[in-house]
């Protein structure tokens, strides 16, 4: 221990912080349908959830060797600067995207962060090119498909079993194997994520010569490591779990436990069998997928659409940041300083910008005023509703908290506020709404 | 470049199966749970398949749980 440079120590917290934002990203995959469907009231959900994350941290000692999954060459020169940089990629795009309520996976952030510093610092030849495209454009593009389609003919099964059943009686059987899904969904998820954080902190202190190369992840790393992810999962990703639970479609309860129990078997059977597919990818898909599944079921695809532009940039947007950090974080000292500042204050600032237009715990299943009053109705078919979704989506992103004709609003004051991609992808929401 | 196709498949129908299975089961089990006899009383054989139902689910949840801590 006493060996721990600054450095590292700086990488140390840095992978925590990552942990942490990848907690509270992720906490919409294994709770949002539960929330919206009302099986757990919110705090509870996040409660649970956080401490099977934690639970799951602690389940499997099988460390993440390489943590980058063999994308980057490990071994050619990677030092404590890169991972530093790629993590700070990493976390701003997290944030971002938490920012935009935007579902995106954070083992793609990582991976976009490690490659972009590696690339900044090494070169384009210490990244396998083969290992991106089997690691994360098929993964990315498989997921949703398979745990999609999963959901979508177990809607469609559960409906057609239950229809003569007392819809009364049956609601709480489903909300009891949803919350029995979305446990399983949140235990995997500690064991997976918390993980990275470990491969990335026991590399670090390796590098550092804290470590004898190839040892397992002291106790210190496994510990902190899941409370971090813990303490994320609990704080909640509201913005993002309004999105997944009640942005894409509206999810009754058969609709959720179809759902989320394909998604846990989808995140199952793909770390099982060693291809492992982005949780998040999957938890969104089974979500669409159970939308498409019911008789009336009104899938958003405006806003699916935003969160599958959100996937394609992920890895680019991440790579970006870190590779501009990696190339300021290798002037020395005084480099290194100037990426963590600019990182606090970047992470401030989008602290700041999202308590203008707050969603908690309180608020999180709310639609919109703006869209519920003039859809206004009751129905059961949930037609007029989209206007609502995407002005809450809108809203998430821009400033004003317009209280009618929001969309209006935002897309003409929005060029400021949020300088990159999002803007690029706002365009295609607002033609939604008309 | 190798595209693993076998495994891709192997996801794609483990998935499929399970989730449609486990969802099949358990609703069967839910149906079977809140079903009532001509009189209104619940019947005996319901309650019977149903716990039978949750039993299986029960098990591959546990199964679910092993295969996160292998």
């Amino acid at each position: 221990m006493e060996h721990i440079t600054l450095l590292i120590g700086i990488v140390i917290v840095t992978a925590l912080v990552f942990d942490f934002t990848n907690g509270f990203h992720d906490t919409a995959n294994a709770m949002a349908t539960t929330i919206s469907t009302g099986a757990l009231t919110p705090k509870v959900a996040v409660g649970m959830s956080a401490a099977l994350n934690l639970v799951g941290a602690f389940l499997s000692i099988e460390v993440a060797k390489t943590i980058s999954s063999g994308i980057i060459d490990e071994g050619s020169g990677i030092r404590p600067e890169v991972i530093f940089a790629g993590l700070v990629g990493a976390i701003i795009w997290n944030l971002l995207t938490w920012l935009a309520g935007l579902p995106s996976s954070s083992s793609h952030a990582l991976m976009g962060g490690l490659i972009g510093a590696t690339v900044a610092s090494v070169g384009m030849g210490a990244v396998n090119g083969d290992v991106v495209v089997m690691k994360v454009l098929i993964p990315a593009l498989a997921a949703p498909l398979v745990a999609g389609l999963a959901s979508l003919f177990a809607t469609r099964l559960t409906y057609r079993v239950a229809r003569k059943a007392d819809e009364e009686r049956t609601a709480k059987g489903y909300r009891t194997g949803q919350i029995t899904s979305a446990a399983l969904v949140s235990l995997a998820h500690g064991t997976n994520d918390a993980q990275k954080t470990m491969g990335v902190i026991t590399l670090a202190l390796v590098t550092g010569g804290a470590l004898a190369p190839g040892s397992d992840p002291p106790v210190w790393v496994i510990g902190s490591a899941g409370l971090a992810i813990a303490l994320g999962t609990y704080l909640g990703g509201w913005r993002i779990i309004r999105t997944m639970g009640k942005g894409i479609t509206d999810i009754q309860p058969p609709q959720g436990f179809a759902a989320q129990t394909s998604a846990a078997a989808t995140i199952l059977a793909s770390s099982h069998i060693g291809f492992s597919l982005s949780t998040t990818h999957v938890c969104s898909g089974a979500v669409m997928g159970s939308g498409v599944g019911r008789k009336g079921g009104v899938v958003r695809w405006g806003t699916a659409g935003r969160m599958v532009v959100g996937w394609a940039l992920t890895l680019p947007a991440a790579g970006l940041v870190a590779a501009c950090s990696a190339l300021l974080a290798q002037q020395g000292d005084w480099g290194v300083a100037a990426v963590a500042i600019l990182t606090v204050a970047i992470c401030g600032a989008i602290w700041l910008r999202s308590r203008r237009e707050p969603v908690d715990h309180t608020n999180v299943n709310d639609v919109e005023p703006a869209g519920a009053v003039p859809s206004g109705s009751t129905a059961p078919e949930p037609g007029p509703e989209p206007a609502g979704v995407v002005t809450t989506a809108m809203q998430a992103v821009a400033p004003p908290p317009a209280p009618s004709g929001a969309a209006l609003g935002a897309s003409s004051d929005d060029s400021s506020s949020n300088q990159d991609s999002h803007a690029a992808n706002r365009p295609a929401s607002a033609t939604s709404i008309s | 470049m190798s595209i693993d196709w076998a495994s891709l498949g192997q996801v794609f129908g483990i998935s499929l199966v399970a989730t449609v299975g486990l969802v099949g089961v358990f609703t069967l089990g839910i149906v079977g749970h809140s079903a009532r006899g001509a009189n209104g009383t619940p019947s005996a054989l319901g309650r019977l398949g149903a716990f039978t139902c949750y039993a299986l689910c029960l098990a591959a949840v546990a199964y679910g749980i092993y295969i996160i801590a292998a």
